[in-house]
């Protein structure tokens, strides 16, 4: 018993490879695949620039998955405090060299790519405070000294990208960051009055929201106040899924999408084109393929047999399922349109770099699972 | 190391126990999301696909070809022809600069067509076709096409138009078509349902009339849009239907050589067949080419017709109003025989002028007729035999006849701009001058004066009414076969007689023989000789105002005097005399004397018309045994 808990990983390549999920790789590879046909679905069946890059992204980042997979826990476990403060000079920089598009600085030219750190933050937040919470007993969680750093790790972050501005992608490293809190046992107490208090100073906080974000959560409420302007987005992706039916308009016969009247449609909106042209049992199959994932995920965690792994499992895996129900939610109408994009569907090469770094040290745990941390 | 292991395993615990928490939320938001889906997807699916097929589908109207207007013999009074347009599609042409430059080397595309034109694509998207020119001509249709391949964005299109005669002599009648106001769309209901860009309405005439029918169903044709409007494929071609075509009573002949003997006069000349009511012609002068409204007219050309005081744009044959004068005196003597007020040989001397209520009333000759009776005063129109007549008769009975002749009431209806004359009697006064009847105003309205007011349309139904035995006839102008079918030429019994006695009918129309082919008679100078254009006429010269003594005095001749201060000329006439078949007015405004200038022109149009009778006649037979 006590033997197994100091064994070491020593596993050759092809013990690794035999190691490996075969259903979270298939479930992922699974999605790459669909997520290519509706991109090739949103350039009416062009196989051009979206398509293209999707499917070369696609390609490099599975590659990086397996690679990042091969990594030995104790590589992230020893590497999680740099690779978080890279991102977060790596987000500093987006504030000073920053590329602006439409209104927001988030992206930096790395002359390869143009890379958005804020999506790297995601990953690299929760892998910075399974880290920190590895070594910190369960009583002394809630003690105010260690609350100090977590709280800093995610408030200082999200304060950068709201100033992007990009409060979608602010709000769900905050979230991360609160999951994971969440998961090392955190007084659920001290979550309701910090609940409490935010409630409290929401008027403050929405004297600071940009006038377009407040415009898009009152266009949340009633589309119907600006049809063509602020709610047009949520009415159009509305009428897309509700005209799919159960079984969908079919596959390059989304009309909403194809005569243009949905907008962002290959990145926030891609489920809608999705649910548009496959309908509600296609809408099904693609929220099962997630919830599977999230549910490998979560195994995995179970499985392994350090804190660090675990608590980055389990944070990876509801952060992750954040994502997906936040889009969802999103386009479906029942949150407010804030910029958040379906993990792997969307069109955007940050989200999915991050995403699959997040996949990669997942399987790596799967592979390593009778890793000690030293 | 057991401690540790014993942390790690507790921590697992909790972190694995927090998870299974997050773990039941999760599932509930999947679930919400799934009800969510089955919501959208499922319940409400009918809405949303509808609403995305309103989305998708958008259609347009086409114009519906108009139908087209005939004359009696089929030839086209108001036709469609071929036009040549100019369209553009905003956001294909590169330069629109030197596409207007390129333009107005080839067309006659000047400063102020180009600057409406910019004032028309600010309201347009930028991948709708526009009209740069709708009336090209074949030359510059053909120049246009020959450097097209110079100009991109720009189509040649062959489109209709309406098209009237050039001459204008029907344009009263007909008509025109022009844009569609914002009042047009007001008043009628159809025009807000198929209201669709570049289609044209009826202003007034029969276009107006006719509207309704002649206007066509527009066609459809849908299109899947986008986003943005621009159409992406044709889904489906519904095609128009035409208007409906209307064959009309008029002669274009008669029409064109009635209005070419009027044409620099301000005047009318209206022809009906006596039996049938049909109006063979109604041409009023001077007139305008309607073809000038079709594509918008002009501002010049807007004022002149506006400015100038001969009116042309109003048709005189029937919103014209003018004293009858002595054109009335069948209707009176008519009048007077019925009411057994007066016999044939009642008697007056007429010695130029008459004393009656304090004030004196003259015969338009001055020395006088010497002694009348009643044939002789209509024949020679004598006013002082009138006075008298009607001084017996009385208003109240003379205007019951003279309504039940035509007069003071529209005789079509059909028109917007009828008018409906005046018939003055004692209530009518009271009501809307709000006095009493003078005794003398009984003396004038009997020749045709005073408050008398009638259209030279009304003159002829009268004399037509007259003239076919004392019936009563429904004139019309859209030719109708039904009608024909029921009527007969002698099919008299038919017809609601007007008469007491046929006996004084025939009195009076024999009087007016008199009047026109004996010596004596006012138009006795504007009789035909050839037996089959005997006709017989009354002539009247109505007064603008009333004469002063000193004018008098001075004896002034008509054309000595200011041109709106001459009488106006009448002439009623029926033809030929035995078995007649046309009733004729003839109204020359500010024209002198009856006989001197509407006598005439009646009688070159009695003998127009005579001469085409036969053709009239034997085309609509050989119409029916087509059918």
């Amino acid at each position: 018993m006590e033997k197994n808990y100091f064994q070491r990983g020593n596993q050759s390549i092809s013990d690794k490879i035999l190691a490996f999920d075969f259903q979270l790789l298939l479930l992922i590879l699974a999605l790459g695949i669909i997520s290519i046909f509706a991109m090739y679905s949103s350039e009416r069946g062009n196989f051009s620039y979206y398509t293209q890059s999707h499917l070369y992204r696609f390609s490099i980042f599975f590659l990086l998955f397996i690679i990042i997979s091969f990594f030995k826990i104790q590589f992230w476990y020893k590497s999680a405090y740099l690779f978080y403060f890279i991102v977060l000079i790596l987000l500093l920089a987006v504030h000073l060299f920053g590329i602006t598009a439409s209104g927001s600085k988030r992206w930096l030219n790395l002359f390869i790519i143009n890379l958005q750190p804020s999506e790297l933050m995601k990953i690299s937040l929760i892998v910075f405070l399974a880290r920190y919470y590895n070594k910190i007993p369960s009583q002394n969680v809630s003690n105010l000294k260690y609350i100090f750093i977590p709280f800093l790790s995610f408030m200082i972050p999200f304060f950068l990208v709201i100033s992007q501005p990009d409060l979608g992608t602010a709000l769900l490293i905050a979230i991360s960051g609160l999951i994971v809190i969440w998961l090392t046992g955190f007084r659920i107490k001290y979550f309701l009055y910090s609940f409490l208090i935010l409630i409290c100073l929401t008027p403050v906080g929405i004297s600071f929201l940009k006038p377009y974000q407040k415009t898009r959560i009152l266009a949340f409420f009633d589309p119907e106040r600006d049809p063509l302007g602020a709610g047009y987005q949520i009415i159009q992706s509305k009428i897309a899924v509700g005209s799919g039916g159960i079984f969908g308009k079919g596959f390059l016969q989304g009309s909403q999408s194809y005569l243009d009247y949905l907008p962002e449609k290959h990145t926030d909106f891609i489920f809608t084109l999705f649910s548009e042209e496959f309908g509600f049992i296609g809408s099904l199959i693609l929220l099962l393929i997630y919830a599977f994932i999230i549910y490998r995920i979560a195994a995995i965690g179970a499985e392994v047999r350090n804190n660090f792994a675990r608590l980055f499992c389990f944070g990876f895996a509801a952060a992750f399922f954040v994502y997906v129900t936040v889009n969802m939610a999103m386009v479906l109408g029942l949150l407010p349109i804030v910029g958040a994009p379906l993990p792997i569907m969307s069109y955007g090469g940050s989200s999915m770099l991050s995403i699959m770094i997040g996949l990669g040290i997942v399987m790596s745990c799967k592979i390593h699972n009778r890793d000690e941390l030293r | 190391m057991p401690l540790f292991s014993e942390t790690f395993q507790n921590k697992a615990k909790l972190i694995s126990r927090r998870m299974f928490i997050l773990s039941t939320l999760k599932v509930g938001v999947f679930v919400g999301i799934i009800s969510r889906l089955f919501y959208l997807q499922i319940s409400e699916n009918i809405k949303y696909r509808s609403l995305s097929d309103k989305n998708r589908f958008r259609e347009w109207k086409l114009v519906p070809q108009r139908g087209i207007i005939e004359d009696f013999f089929g030839e086209k009074i108001a036709d469609n022809v071929q036009t040549f347009q100019l369209h553009m599609i905003p956001e294909d042409v590169p330069n629109i600069e030197e596409l207007f430059f390129r333009l107005s080397k080839i067309i006659d595309f000047n400063e102020r067509k180009r600057n409406s034109l910019i004032k028309r694509l600010k309201k347009r998207k930028r991948w709708e076709p526009i009209i740069v020119s709708d009336n090209l001509s074949w030359s510059e249709f053909s120049k246009l096409n020959l450097f097209l391949h110079e100009m991109q964005g720009v189509k040649p299109v062959v489109a209709l138009a309406r098209k009237y005669s050039k001459d204008g002599s029907s344009s009263h009648i007909v008509g025109y078509v022009s844009d569609i106001s914002v009042k047009d769309l007001e008043n009628s209901k159809l025009l807000r349902e198929i209201n669709v860009p570049g289609l044209k309405t009826g202003k007034n005439g029969l276009e107006k009339f006719l509207n309704e029918p002649i206007i066509g169903q527009p066609g459809i044709q849908r299109f899947e849009v986008n986003a943005y409007g621009k159409r992406i494929k044709e889904l489906k071609l519904v095609k128009g239907i035409t208007g409906e075509s209307f064959r009309t009573t008029i002669d274009k002949e008669v029409q064109k050589f009635t209005s070419k003997l009027i044409e620099n006069k301000s005047a009318s000349v209206c022809v009906m067949d006596i039996y049938t009511g049909d109006i063979v012609s109604m041409v009023s002068s001077p007139t305008f080419d309607p073809n000038k409204f079709v594509h918008g007219i002009s501002q010049e050309d807007w004022q002149a017709l506006i400015k100038d005081t001969k009116k042309p744009l109003i048709n005189k044959s029937m919103a014209g109003l003018y004293p009858p004068g002595s054109t009335i005196k069948p209707i009176v003597a008519l009048s007077a025989l019925e009411n057994d007020v007066i016999s044939p040989k009642f008697t007056v001397e007429c010695r130029g002028s008459v004393d009656l209520y304090d004030r004196t009333y003259h015969c338009w000759k001055e020395k006088g007729h010497g002694f009348m009776n009643l044939r002789n005063g209509i024949k020679q129109s004598c006013d002082i035999y009138f006075y008298e007549v009607a001084r017996r008769l009385g208003v109240d009975r003379l205007s019951v006849t003279a309504k039940q002749f035509g007069l003071g009431q529209k005789v079509l209806g059909t028109f917007l701009e009828e008018r409906s004359g005046v018939v003055p009697n004692t209530k009518w006064k009271l009501k809307n001058i709000g006095k009493g009847w003078y005794l003398g105003e009984t003396l004038i309205t009997g020749i045709g004066q005073g408050y008398f007011q009638s259209t030279p349309i009304q003159l002829c139904l009268m004399t037509a009414q007259l003239a076919n035995g004392g019936y009563k006839i429904k004139p019309k102008i859209i030719y109708n076969e039904q009608d024909f079918q029921t009527t007969t030429e002698d099919g008299g019994e038919k017809f609601k007689q007007l008469y007491r006695n046929q006996e004084n009918v025939k009195f009076v129309l024999d009087a007016q023989f008199g009047a026109t082919n004996e010596p004596m008679g006012t138009s006795y100078r504007s009789r035909h000789v050839k037996p089959e254009y005997i006709y017989a006429g009354k002539t009247g010269t109505s007064q603008t105002r009333t004469i002063t003594a000193e004018e008098r005095e001075l004896k002034l001749k008509q054309k000595d005097l200011p041109y709106k201060k001459r009488d106006h000329a009448l002439f009623t006439a029926f033809a030929p005399y035995k078995n007649p078949r046309y009733a004729f007015s003839v109204v020359i405004e500010h024209g002198g004397t009856g006989s001197s200038a509407a006598a005439p022109i009646a009688k070159k149009v009695i003998r127009k018309v005579l001469d085409r009778h036969k053709l009239r006649t034997k085309y609509q037979s050989d119409l029916f045994k087509e059918v």
